[in-house]
């Protein structure tokens, strides 16, 4: 920590100068404004010449850490952590960290607050604790002030600035780690009633944490609201905000800041609550890649109610330890459309971000219209079979993806008893034809979209999507058509046994007729093994395949996602490109009052290029980690299929010799 | 025609006739046919075509001089393979069942040395010189064909007859037709039945051919999980052609043995059949005698005539009778033997098959599961 605040300060000197005026200049013209608007008004100016300061800070603080999150994402949390402590900000910090040692020693005793403090105040012990390899070590320390070194060259005040907001922002996975340690692996620091309900956690301290910062400037405080708001906002609006912002706004909002550290585990707080971060998720996985323990099970699929208002429900049970959720085993009911329902919310909710969200099993009318009608069919039973599996494999799939995991939608469809009928999966009712309308114009506008790859490993990976899917699609036509075989071959078996049991019983040699019905059993019993194992085909393979090919296209989908941010991200920059240039011909045509309002327009539109490309950059990421934890998944899901099917044609083949060991002192019995 | 001059046994033994080669030319299949000489252990080795097989069952039921000759059994000779019409795969099996299948034919020369093997092993026919001929001439014997027997001509009218519902003189003749009808009609039916399962289990073979090659394409060497996932793949199709191997040896074995045994059983039963319109024939004769005589009582003159006729017809039928009834204790014995013989071969073939497949099942679950922990 020593080393890192003394080692800060030198590189400043050298690159700031040149900005440092410039800033100072703006950030005078930014102060006498007082209102908020204003203060954003004079930014234009200063948006042109440090354009480095746009370009070289997200790449550096934004975009690197990002890649750092995805890639190693402890690290990141520790380089994050103490990063603060770089400068005055120790003072802010070694606040919190005594607070800190003193939890870890008695929390009782320090936290006369509730659980809400008790919580964030945990959670950079927590950290501290469960990370004790690279924790607080100047290594990472030093990492982490070298990215915010070369992130904002400008000013040390902007550095201060900005470590404040690291503060708030960054500490965010260290929070959510907290979650992952305590309900993984330590029962001694579960608090369930502040797990269980995290909005309430998140709205109160959004109450108090603006609360704690009136004495900060109206930037700040705009920034704290900005932090409150979504991470994505957060992202854009307070970086921006930030090398915008004059260093004496600073140094002022320094001084707020200042005494609002005597309750900094609000801050700390405020932080910790916005848990569905990257981060987090990113650490769950590699926490719980091992220790995944939610088995979730679909039984009992039921008939309810008559006629064609008739459908089936499920019961939905879980087993798991996991702390989050209220008791260790718990079972619900619902039906097909409930599945479609969350499905609908989690896709909504997380698809944009590039997650890959399994998709449930199609709807079947027809299957679900001959259950309907049909009493005591086969073939419905089949049906409801097969339907029944590919239910419980989809939400194994939800809950083992992590971030699915921390949904409060997963939750409440594992627990709550009652859910709200979802609507709109009639399958071909208006929402699900609008819906159809929205995927064609999708299409349309994917091929009209020809976006230039930058990125050699999602272009190749998009490729080998493709490939993939259409592989898999050939593999299914095979399993499909092997899976009728096999049931072909197992009717003629029956047939054959039957006309050897008939020859049999005519038979007059009485050993080879008794030769020849026991002959016949054991063709009865070969065709029993021939039909399970024909089942068993289906059911590792065949729907495995279908699986997948839906799985794919869900991956799919996520490519499209970034192409769309990427996308937004070209027509904002186009955009930016025809603003300047009106700027320009304003400029020519000295026309200065609308000259500000040009101004004004493309620091708008840096700020969303800026943004979008942020976006991208962050769905580019997500995306990666997405297609290849994905990867890795196939690949494990096909190897432990591949052992199930093993283990299924040794048993018959087994089953087979016992047959025929039995059979042969009958034949030879024959005199 | 060869005149069975003495009672010169078979010069060679039975059990060693072997069909060893086939040999296809244009529409012309010519056999192989090895076998080994009783008293020395020199080989003869000849090449037939499928008329001489024609030519020597045409032999063995014009035979001159035998008494009881139509009381036997003859082994069924599989019908003529028409390799070039034939070839849509339907037509064949259509035509020859089981001894369609099989790769070159192998199934069709099962068939026909087990026809030779029984002709020679017969008692009564082996002493046939047609056969000896067959077998040692490197020759092919007489051309001369046309001599269609009375008994081709019998087996047209044979269901015809069957319609009449005939009651035979003697009841145990009558109880083995009602018994004969029957099992020819199941073993026909368990024949094709068992025909089904081998094509399916052969479809299922070339299914899972496909699945294993397509599994294949499916290899990617891009990076660690593609190469991971390869490594599934492979193994996979690795397993999958197992099954395939697996299932074209039980297809096999299922041909090789109860297939052709049914087969035989079956083409048996259908001889079975010719044979008792033979011996009905017979009885008819000698009905219509029993009729004639009744109504030309009357003429004195002729009674004599009659009467001496009467009883050498009576003396024919009696021979007939006997001969039948030895030969169809020999048949049945002859065919329980060679059902049992087939069935055993079949069960243990199975058997290895299904241990072969599981040792090499267990081998593949256990590289799994290492795979697994790799």
């Amino acid at each position: 920590m020593a080393a890192s605040s003394e080692r800060s300060p030198p590189p400043f000197p050298d690159s700031e100068e040149p900005e440092l005026l410039e800033d100072s200049d703006e950030g005078a013209d930014a102060f006498t404004g007082t209102s908020i608007s204003e203060m954003d008004s004079p930014s234009p100016d200063s948006t042109r010449p440090p354009k480095d300061i746009f370009n070289e800070p997200p790449e550096d603080i934004f975009s690197d850490p990002l890649s750092n999150i995805n890639s190693e994402p402890q690290k990141k949390v520790d380089t994050k952590i103490p990063s603060p402590s770089s400068d005055e900000a120790v003072d802010l910090f070694s606040e919190p960290l005594d607070d800190d040692s003193e939890v870890m020693s008695s929390p009782e005793v320090q936290n006369p607050m509730p659980d809400l403090l008790n919580e964030p105040v945990e959670a950079p012990k927590s950290d501290v604790l469960g990370e004790p390899p690279v924790n607080n070590s100047s290594s990472s320390v030093k990492k982490a002030v070298s990215a915010e070194l070369f992130g904002d060259d400008e000013d040390e005040e902007d550095l201060f600035k900005e470590t404040p907001k690291v503060v708030t922002k960054k500490p965010q996975p260290s929070g959510p780690p907290v979650d992952v340690f305590t309900e993984v692996k330590s029962d001694v620091k579960v608090k369930p009633q502040v797990k269980d309900d995290p909005t309430d956690l998140f709205t109160e301290e959004a109450l108090t944490a603006p609360a704690q910062k009136p004495p900060a400037s109206s930037s700040s405080s705009s920034r704290t609201n900005g932090v409150h708001s979504e991470e994505q906002d957060l992202f854009s609006e307070a970086t921006v905000e930030l090398s915008l912002d004059s260093p004496l706004n600073d140094r002022k909002k320094k001084d707020a800041v200042k005494p609002s550290l005597s309750a900094p585990a609000a801050s700390v707080a405020s932080s910790s609550s916005k848990a569905p971060s990257k981060t987090l998720e990113e650490l769950e996985e590699e926490e719980s890649e091992d220790k995944f323990d939610l088995n979730i099970s679909v039984t009992n699929p039921e008939k309810v109610g008559d006629g064609m208002n008739a459908y089936m429900a499920y019961k939905v049970s879980t087993q798991t330890s996991l702390t989050m959720f209220r008791s260790k085993t718990f079972t619900v009911r619902r039906r097909f459309s409930d599945f479609l329902g969350l499905y609908e919310k989690l896709s909504e909710k997380h698809s944009q971000n590039g997650y890959i969200v399994p998709p449930p099993p199609e709807k079947s009318i027809l299957g679900m219209t001959k259950v309907k009608v049909g009493k005591e069919d086969p073939s419905s039973a089949e049906f409801v079979e097969r339907r029944r599996a590919a239910l419980e494999r989809y939400l194994q799939r939800v809950v083992s993806h992590p971030s699915l995991l921390q949904d409060p939608d997963v939750r409440e469809f594992l627990e709550k008893e009652e859910l709200p009928r979802a609507v709109s999966t009639q399958a071909l009712s208006g929402a699900g034809f609008l819906k159809m309308l929205n995927k064609a114009t999708d299409a349309v506008s994917k091929m009209t979209i020809k976006m230039n790859e930058q990125d050699v490993w999602f272009d190749e990976k998009i490729q080998d999507v493709e490939n993939e899917e259409q592989h898999m699609r050939k593999l299914h036509v095979m399993v499909e058509s092997l899976v009728n075989h096999r049931k072909e071959l197992s009717g003629n078996t029956a047939v054959f046994a039957k006309s050897v049991a008939m020859l049999g019983s005519s038979e007059d040699n009485t050993a080879l007729s008794r030769a020849l019905s026991q002959l016949a059993e054991v063709e009865d019993r070969i065709e029993q093994l021939h039909q399970e194992q024909a089942s068993n085909d289906f059911f590792t393979f065949s729907e495995l395949l279908a699986d997948y090919i839906r799985l794919l296209g869900a991956v799919k989908g996520c490519f499209d996602q970034r192409m769309k941010a990427w996308q937004r991200w070209q027509d904002a920059e186009n955009m930016l490109q025809k603003k300047r240039e009106a700027e320009a011909k304003l400029l020519w045509a000295n026309k200065p009052d609308k000259l500000q309002q040009a101004k004004d327009e493309i620091a708008e539109w840096e700020a969303k290029v800026t943004q979008y490309e942020r976006e991208f950059e962050r769905i580019s990421a997500t995306v990666r980690k997405e297609v290849i934890r994905f990867d890795k998944e196939k690949a494990r899901d096909f190897k432990r299929q591949i052992v199930k099917y093993l283990e299924s044609l040794l048993n018959s083949q087994q089953q087979l010799i016992k047959y025929w060991e039995a059979f042969l002192p009958e034949a030879k019995a024959i005199a | 025609m060869e005149v069975s001059s003495a009672e010169a046994a078979l010069s060679v033994s039975a059990s060693s006739i072997r069909i060893t080669d086939v040999t296809q030319d244009g529409d012309v299949l010519t056999f192989a046919i090895a076998s080994q000489k009783l008293n020395s252990s020199a080989g003869v080795c000849v090449f037939r075509i499928y008329e001489d097989f024609d030519w020597l069952q045409q032999s063995l039921f014009s035979q001159e001089n035998l008494p009881g000759l139509q009381g036997i059994i003859f082994p069924p000779l599989p019908s003529k393979a028409l390799p070039s019409q034939s070839n849509t795969q339907t037509k064949a099996l259509k035509q020859l069942g089981f001894l369609a299948l099989g790769q070159d034919w192998q199934s069709y020369c099962k068939a026909l040395e087990f026809y030779l093997q029984q002709v020679a092993a017969h008692p009564t026919l082996c002493k046939c010189k047609a056969l000896d001929s067959f077998l040692i001439n490197s020759e092919s014997p007489g051309k001369q064909r046309g001599r269609k027997g009375i008994f081709n001509r019998l087996s047209q009218a044979v269901e015809e007859m069957r319609k009449e519902s005939h009651k035979d003189v003697d009841n145990f003749f009558q109880n083995e037709r009602n018994k004969n009808t029957n099992l020819a009609a199941l073993s026909k039916v368990a024949t094709e039945k068992l025909l089904d399962v081998v094509m399916t289990e052969q479809k299922l073979a070339l299914a899972c051919g496909h699945f294993a090659t397509s599994l294949h394409l499916c290899v990617n060497q891009d990076d660690a999980a593609a190469v991971a996932f390869s490594k599934v793949c492979l193994k996979l199709s690795d397993v999958i052609e197992a099954v395939n191997r697996n299932f074209e040896k039980v297809a096999s074995n299922d041909l090789s043995t109860l297939g052709l045994g049914l087969d035989l059983e079956s083409r048996y039963q259908e001889a079975e059949k010719v044979w008792e319109c033979v011996l009905m024939i017979a009885c008819k004769l000698i009905e219509l005698e029993t009729v004639k005589k009744g109504t030309e009582k009357a003429k004195a003159s002729k009674r004599e005539v009659m009467e001496a006729f009467q009883k050498a017809v009576e003396k024919e039928f009696n021979l007939i009778s006997s001969v039948a009834k030895q030969e169809i204790e020999r048949f049945h014995s002859s065919r329980v033997n060679v059902l049992k013989n087939f069935l055993i071969g079949w069960c243990e073939l199975q058997l290895n098959t299904a241990k072969e497949f599981a040792e090499l099942y267990s081998q593949h679950l256990e590289a799994c599961r290492n795979m697994y922990s790799e």
